[in-house]
């Protein structure tokens, strides 16, 4: 899966999570999950096993707790994903 | 002098319909809501019938995003959409999305029974039995707490005054009105949303089944399961749903120059001690007759001018006990007692709903002046063979219906009842 296909599926996994849909149209790898798509904190771990299910990984505890970014989601899946 | 309290607002999820139009065609038809449930068949009860609020997947999914959906079990779903129901009855609208102002003056009590049983057995017992407690995701506490209800109910409509979710098992519906007109008199509130809710699982049956306390010898005949004071009872049928009443301060209704179905003039709740024949599971008649005369006294009002009884009345061999307790504490004997009926005669008995789902029809019952039939009573218990004129088996219209009591029992030995009177602008009581 291409780096631009996993970020796609990326915004399809936060969606729910996002009040403001409009957020999500001018996403970037840069945006911020929490500071910028204001998706509540304690949800971050549905995220997390949203991206298990969906790419077929397992992320540790410690892993999770550095995805800020939506970038940050991407480079850990390619990574684990290879 | 006390604030006065009134119904301004009800939403009502049943087995026999969902919304005030369905609800109340549904209460003067006479239309059962209990149906036979396969899953209860294949799981080997004994009672294969039940009362659950039909097509009701479809009916939450249009009230709420996916986001919200994904913490909702049944419990909570009949919770949040009765109360989204009663809040739009009483006139408000829901919060614009991004309005992030909070409503000071108006708080709910809304509890359950059982709670969020079905949660439990179908995700956190076997995940956490397999080792995979991550896996359980961020929503598992707020289905499972107690107070899971009220909690969902202040954020989809940003209450700030008290919220809390109450538990006295059957008796939690009743309860929860009870503290909530208490709180408003106190001048602590303006408003509170109160109810109850209980979900629809064999999980939060199958204890009940094991006890023998539900009905096991209508599975054929569904219909015809559910037969308070009947002398052919043969247990209470389990149901399900939610109900919330938006109550509010007398003069905040007037201001507002709202529609108002009812006032409650009063309420009480007790315990019996579990002592002189009461126990867990059964009430000491002593103390059923000690809550209604408290519950009349508070209300202000002669036993005498109680128009119609809405009782427990479950199907239980518990039924003529409580026409005869509802005698003794009024004062009035089969020549002159008021009307009786069991609303659980058409949906089962709801648990944690029952009190909630039965002072919404009683409520509609007095703005709408109608008793709606007690089904399946043909055949009158032989105990009270002598109140059985005062048990309407068809709906019976009756303007002048002024006030009806309403009471609920629970397993703890634990008793409420609610006064009712019919709201008239300008009328003898104003």
């Amino acid at each position: 899966m291409s780096e631009q296909e996993i970020f796609a599926k990326m915004i399809e996994i936060l969606r729910p999570y996002v009040k403001d849909a409009s957020l999500l149209d001018g996403a970037t790898a840069a945006t911020h999950i929490l500071d910028d798509l204001k998706v509540n904190s304690a949800r971050l771990v549905d995220v997390i096993i949203g991206c298990e299910d969906a790419f077929g990984i397992t992320i540790e505890d410690d892993e999770a707790d550095g995805i800020r970014t939506i970038g940050d989601a991407v480079s850990l899946i390619l990574k684990k994903a290879e | 002098m006390k604030r006065r309290v009134v119904v301004t607002g009800i939403g009502v999820a049943a087995p026999n319909g969902h919304g005030l139009p369905a609800f109340e065609k549904a209460l003067r038809d006479g239309i059962s809501g209990i149906r036979f449930i396969p899953e209860l068949k294949e799981l080997n009860f004994a009672c294969q019938v039940g009362g659950v609020p039909q097509d009701f997947d479809r009916i939450r999914k249009s009230y709420f995003d996916f986001e919200k959906l994904m913490s909702m079990n049944d419990n909570i779903g009949y919770a949040s959409v009765t109360a989204v129901d009663a809040w739009r009855d009483a006139g408000f609208e829901l919060p614009e999305s991004g309005d992030d102002r909070v409503d000071w003056d108006t708080g709910a009590i809304v509890g359950c029974g059982i709670g969020g049983m079905d949660t439990i057995a179908r995700s956190v017992v076997p995940m956490v039995n397999e080792g995979k407690v991550r896996r359980l995701g961020s929503r598992i506490v707020e289905q499972v707490m107690n107070s899971g209800t009220s909690a969902r109910i202040a954020g989809l409509l940003a209450l700030g005054n008290q919220v809390t979710s109450n538990s006295s098992a059957c008796s939690t519906g009743n309860e929860a009105i009870i503290e909530a007109v208490q709180r408003i008199r106190a001048g602590l509130a303006k408003r509170m949303l109160a109810g109850g809710s209980e979900g629809a699982s064999p999980y939060i049956w199958a204890g009940f089944d094991a006890m023998r306390v539900i009905c096991r010898k209508f599975n054929e005949t569904p219909g015809a399961a559910s037969r308070p004071m009947s002398g052919s009872a043969a247990g209470f049928v389990p149901g399900s749903g939610g109900a919330i009443l938006v109550l509010e301060d007398l003069d905040t209704a007037r201001e507002r120059g709202v529609r108002i179905y009812a006032e409650i003039l009063g309420g009480a709740v007790n315990c019996g001690g579990q002592r002189m024949g009461g126990s867990m599971t059964a009430p000491n008649p002593e103390g059923v007759r000690n809550c209604i005369r408290m519950a009349v006294r508070d209300a202000g009002i002669h036993p005498e001018k109680i128009d119609a009884i809405n009782g427990h009345l479950t199907a239980t061999y518990a039924d003529p006990v409580e026409v005869g307790n509802w005698s003794e504490a009024l004062g009035r004997g089969p020549g002159d007692f008021p009307w009786i009926q069991s609303t659980k005669s058409m949906i089962g008995h709801c648990l944690g709903a029952a009190g909630a789902i039965e002072c919404a029809a009683v409520a509609l019952q007095l703005k709408n002046g109608f008793l709606h039939p007690s089904l399946n009573c043909e055949d009158v218990h032989p105990g009270i063979e002598a109140y059985g004129h005062r048990i309407p088996r068809e709906c019976v219209e009756d303007a002048d219906l002024k006030i009806f009591a309403k009471a609920g029992f629970g397993f703890g030995d634990v008793n409420s009842c609610l006064i009712f009177r019919k709201w008239e602008e300008n009328g003898s009581h104003e």
